[in-house]
């Protein structure tokens, strides 16, 4: 069988599927946006560090917000649901390889989540007035940091996706992992005004670093001395999400089941 | 496909759930082109024997082959000739019909056309329909052109008629005799004897785990279960009496002495089956099992 081909077969089927599960699509594709559209409101009249204002921290930090939930969140629980309700038993069922089933699922989050980011670039710009890069080496990094991101999340999602035990419990299994993590890795909260130790053990995990790689893209070069360590640490995110994409590689690779056969 | 070798062969088959015994030392062989119902009561061991043969069970002792192979072993080739129905709520609702059969059928070599497919479950009004909104019967047909799609050698149905309406299920049963007519190898569990015998050329009779028949169905029991019954009540207490010749029977009873409740019964296809299974309940099961000898 044609792996690649079949990947591409799936990513479609996904990706329509996605888009017609409204719950998906406002909890997982739109979430982002309304965040993003909160706090731009909410924080409009505040200076956040760095002398920018609320809707320009805020886009980089969405956009990396976006990139955990259609990884992490989405997949975590579409995969455990799969599981749990017998879409997986069926396709054990069939010839289809468990490869072919992975890349339509990165696939659909690659797709989904670039639409997502993009979105995000558009309402900033347009609604909060949000001035965009000129310069082309800068959403280079954002494209990079946003695919590297995505297949990252994905890939943890899929793993995560082995913890539920009911698919009632799915999104109360997954949701604490992508929440502790955004507020612990400068998403919701500015990064520098965590207490050390704090954003220590947020440097441990790939979603400080997702965020740091998006405002590395979005805001101005100056800003790169309110990071921790006073500048963009560019090889670090590449190298701290690449670990992070091998680490789910390997946990599914070794936990992941079509079926518990007993 | 040239050859006749049995398509599945099951040889001293065993199950253990810990300190349960699910199945126990069965055997059978199912040859190209048969329809066989493994017939049995709830718990009998039937959707375990079925799950092991599609691959989703490890067996704990014996041997199985499925076209050659031991479902346990077998990839992604196996599983592109064999067929399985299963019984699952719930899942694609958010695709039409044909979206999930041209979907499903990319996964298969050589996959039947999807059009025809739908055609073949009866389904051709509702193909541009989305699952969430098809009927639990017609979810069904949508399970078995799941089954179908991939022009299987071998399909299993796990008690594929539950819940179903006397109408829905005539339908059901003239679809999967349509198959068997196209020469597909059907294997389903059922508690249905009618269903069984509306589909199956064959019945493997299971209980406790046991295997107690294997024969066509309208030799169920052997002849000796099928020989008429005398009952009559008299000062002695209730009597029964098995013969050829129940007129006979009756004339010497009615010249001979005091009776009343006077019967003569010649036992139908469920009497027999409901009297295998309440033998089998006792202790001693082996003596049933000869009637394997009728086939």
């Amino acid at each position: 069988m044609n792996i690649p081909r079949l990947g591409a077969v799936r990513t479609g089927f996904e990706v329509k599927t996605y888009f017609r599960r409204t719950d998906e699509v406002f909890f997982t594709f739109l979430f982002p946006v309304m965040m993003l559209t909160i706090f731009a409101t909410a924080f409009s009249s505040m200076t956040m560090p760095g002398g920018i204002s609320a809707s320009e921290y805020y886009l980089p930090a969405m956009v990396a917000s976006g990139v955990l939930i259609s990884g992490m969140q989405g997949l975590g629980i579409d995969v455990a649901t799969e599981r749990l309700d017998g879409t997986l038993k069926r396709y054990a069922g069939t010839p289809l390889p468990q490869g072919a089933y992975f890349l339509g699922k990165l696939g659909k989050v690659v797709v989904t989540g670039i639409a997502q980011a993009l979105l995000l670039v558009l309402i900033a710009a347009v609604a909060f007035r949000v001035g965009l890069p000129s310069d082309p080496a800068r959403w280079l990094t954002f494209a990079w940091v946003l695919i590297l991101g995505l297949v990252t999340c994905g890939w943890l999602g899929i793993a995560l996706a082995r913890l539920p035990k009911t698919v009632k419990s799915t999104t109360a299994v997954v949701l604490p992992f992508v929440l502790i993590l955004q507020f612990i890795s400068g998403v919701y909260l500015p990064f520098s005004q965590l207490p050390t130790w704090l954003q220590n053990f947020a440097a441990l995990f790939p979603l400080k670093w997702l965020a740091q790689g998006m405002r590395s893209a979005f805001l101005p070069d100056s800003w790169a001395s309110v990071e921790p360590a006073g500048a963009w640490e560019l090889g670090t995110v590449a190298l701290v999400i690449a670990a992070w994409l091998v680490i789910g590689a390997v946990l599914t690779r070794l936990t992941f089941r079509w079926i518990v056969k007993s | 496909m040239a050859s006749s070798a049995p398509v599945i062969e099951v040889a001293n088959l065993s199950k253990s759930y810990g300190d349960v015994q699910a199945v126990r030392d069965i055997s059978f062989t199912i040859d190209p082109g048969e329809s066989v119902a493994i017939l049995g009561p709830n718990g009998a061991g039937k959707t375990t024997t079925i799950e092991i043969l599609e691959g989703y069970r490890t067996k704990s002792g014996g041997s199985v082959r499925v076209l050659g192979i031991d479902p346990e072993k077998a990839g992604a080739n196996w599983r592109a000739k064999i067929g399985i129905v299963l019984q699952q709520p719930g899942a694609f609702e958010e695709v039409t019909i044909t979206e999930l059969l041209n979907q499903v059928a990319a996964y298969y070599p050589h996959p039947r056309p999807v059009s025809e497919t739908i055609a073949a479950v009866g389904l051709t009004p509702q193909a541009e329909t989305r699952l969430a909104k098809l009927s639990g019967g017609q979810r069904r047909r949508v399970d078995v052109a799941l089954g179908i799609i991939g022009d299987p050698q071998v399909l299993f149905l796990d008690e594929p008629t539950t819940g179903f309406d006397p109408e829905a299920r005539r339908e059901f049963w003239d679809l999967i005799r349509s198959l068997t007519a196209e020469g597909t190898t059907i294997l389903l569990t059922t508690h249905y004897l009618d269903e069984a015998e509306h589909l199956s050329d064959r019945a493997i009779v299971i209980a406790h785990g046991t295997l107690i028949a294997d024969c066509p169905l309208p030799e169920l029991g052997g002849p000796e279960a099928r020989t008429p019954l005398v009952r009559w009540q008299d000062d002695d207490g209730p009597h029964e009496v098995r013969t050829e010749d129940p007129g006979q029977v009756v004339y010497d009873l009615h010249g001979s002495r005091q009776y009343r409740d006077l019967e003569v019964i010649r036992p139908g296809l469920e009497d027999i089956y409901l009297s295998l299974l309440r033998a089998a309940n006792g202790s001693d099961v082996t003596n049933v099992a000869s009637s394997q000898e009728a086939s």
